[in-house]
């Protein structure tokens, strides 16, 4: 009873610190093994990187999370994939409600053809949710905590689509806050943008590791060093190396590691 | 050598675009001419607002509103069933249907616009019709109704498949975002796509009523050849299309007013389609422009 009681805490101290699980996660595509026999253990309010070249898998991983690979053909997998514990393959498992606890933000800039409020206040719609008022601070806030409300405040009623590329993935990553999820999964956010939006973007990414976990997917291993806590690099579906960001730049345990982070081939 | 073949090529492919231009501006020189003698001989005034429409009898009233209630009442009955279930497929083809079923479906409604009209006008009188009536009592046998379904059926293709084109024209980047909020598909499907390809829909849909209005053998065969200002869509009416066939086809003499009576209503059909498709360009080109 007493061990019983023990083991529990000790096991809800690791889904603390662990917010994502994988083990022996194997993903195919068809006849393709996309990802070959993954263990990961991601922790919570970290970022944490995915880098790796083209084609290793690593989006194919992040997607894992929030179950986005569901809509390939062909998608198979093998494995177990825990957030807080839970395993999100299992059948009962309510993909919509996970999707409000695990937000999203794509490659290219991708808001909805309405206005910026219409955007922001999206997933908080399709909940249901109608109050003006309520839908409005949410708004504000969300749009606050993206840095994008005092450039667009006097123009809510407008187009998102109107919005330059860098202020339309803010307005991205504040659709995706509003629901307040806990986790947020990032496909290479800045891929798309110049480098002064590059930079907002990775300042906004450090002010929200305080209240979200996040995993960021990128092929620009200066940004993976600037904005990480953790990396792991990936090569051709398997984990090769994952450690704290400082220790895989600088002192890399696996060739391959190193050959990719010095820019030898990728 | 080479050069002058080049221009050779680039004057015929010239010639070509020149031809269809002056049929069409020829069309309408003809149009004109003939309707502008018969406006010469009864007052325009009286075209618009005469409820009666008897150019062919001995008391004879030249009013285009029966004609023109006859064609907007079975165009309005063909697109109020067309639009619903045209949308629908379109909606279930693109956001929920397997990827394949895509591929077969769409040819499979296509040839529902494929069907000769004749067939569609007789599948109206001879199945449509006693169908009808064996639950709407005092349905007549020439009636707008099962003339305007039947059209209805004939234009679904025209709704479902431009309005897939577009729903399918949307980035998939956008599906992602609303799937990744969380959206369900049917939150997907009408909160995201079906705005996001509106102006596409709502280019199908001009272009489906266009057609209907059109639209001449179904209303000719199986919605009467009486002229008769009503929305009663259970009683026979004409047509304007059906009247052109009737009179065509008739032994009115060339150049006399009834001869030319038919040129007044051509040109009434054809600047209500004018105007559907030009409003539908302008849609199309705008919505080409949101994408790019």
């Amino acid at each position: 009873m007493v061990k019983e009681k023990k083991e529990n805490i000790i096991d809800s101290n690791l889904q603390r610190k662990h917010k994502l699980r994988t083990k022996g996660v194997k993903v195919w595509y068809d006849d393709f093994m996309a990802i070959k026999g993954i263990d990961m253990n991601i922790k919570a309010n970290k970022v944490t990187a995915f880098i790796g070249p083209s084609g290793c898998g690593k989006s194919t991983f992040l997607r894992l999370f929030n179950r986005m690979n569901d809509y390939v053909d062909g998608f198979r997998l093998e494995g177990e994939v825990t957030i807080d514990g839970e395993n999100i393959y299992k059948k009962k498992v309510n993909v919509e409600q996970l999707r409000k606890q695990v937000g999203m933000v794509f490659q290219k800039p991708n808001p909805f053809p309405k206005s910026i409020f219409e955007n922001v206040a999206y997933g908080l719609k399709i909940q249901g949710l109608k109050d003006k008022k309520f839908l409005q601070e949410k708004v504000e806030r969300s749009l606050k905590r993206v840095a994008l409300w005092d450039e667009v405040k006097d123009d809510l009623n407008k187009s998102a689509l109107a919005l330059s590329g860098g202020q339309q993935q803010r307005l991205c990553i504040a659709r995706a806050l509003a629901v307040e999820p806990s986790i947020i999964l990032m496909d290479e956010p800045t891929s798309a943008l110049d480098p002064l939006s590059t930079s907002k973007i990775e300042e906004l990414i450090y002010e929200l590791k305080k209240d979200y976990t996040i995993v960021i997917v990128t092929h620009n291993m200066q940004q993976a060093s600037r904005v990480s806590d953790y990396t792991a690099f990936f090569y051709l579906g398997e984990l090769i190396e994952y450690d704290k960001t400082k220790k895989l730049f600088t002192n890399p345990e696996k060739k391959q590691t190193e050959n990719y982070i010095t820019g030898r081939f990728g | 050598m080479r050069r002058i073949k080049e221009l050779v090529i680039e004057k015929a492919l010239l010639t070509s675009a020149l031809i269809t231009v002056a049929i069409t501006a020829g069309i309408i020189l003809v149009l004109s001419f003939e309707a502008f003698a018969f406006f010469r001989e009864v007052s325009i005034v009286d075209f618009f607002t005469d409820t009666e429409w008897t150019p062919l009898f001995s008391n004879k009233h030249y009013g285009i509103l029966p004609l023109l209630s006859g064609t907007l009442l079975t165009s309005f009955i063909a697109v109020a069933f067309a639009v619903p279930v045209g949308l629908s497929i379109s909606i279930y083809i693109s956001e929920y249907a397997p990827r394949s079923f895509r591929t077969s479906i769409k040819p499979a409604l296509e040839l529902l616009a494929a069907v000769p009209t004749v067939v569609y006008g007789f599948f109206a009188l001879t199945v449509v019709t006693p169908f009808l009536q064996s639950f709407i009592p005092g349905l007549s046998g020439f009636n707008a109704l099962s003339a305007g379904l039947v059209m209805g059926i004939m234009i679904i293709p025209f709704v479902s498949s431009l309005s897939e084109d577009a729903l399918h024209a949307v980035p998939d980047s956008l599906r992602e975002a609303s799937f990744g909020m969380g959206s369900t598909k049917l939150q997907n499907a009408f909160r995201v796509m079906v705005p996001a390809a509106s102006s596409g829909i709502v280019v199908s849909v001009i272009l489906a009523i266009s057609r209907a209005i059109g639209e001449t053998m179904i209303v000719a065969i199986a919605a009467g050849q009486q002229p008769r200002l009503t929305l009663d869509p259970t009683v026979p009416v004409e047509t304007i299309t059906a009247y052109i066939v009737q009179v065509s086809l008739g032994d009115v003499q060339h150049g006399s007013l009834e001869y030319r009576t038919i040129f007044a209503a051509g040109i009434t059909l054809f600047v209500f389609t004018f105007l559907l498709n030009t409003v539908s360009y302008r849609i199309r080109k705008k919505f080409q422009e949101k994408y790019e």
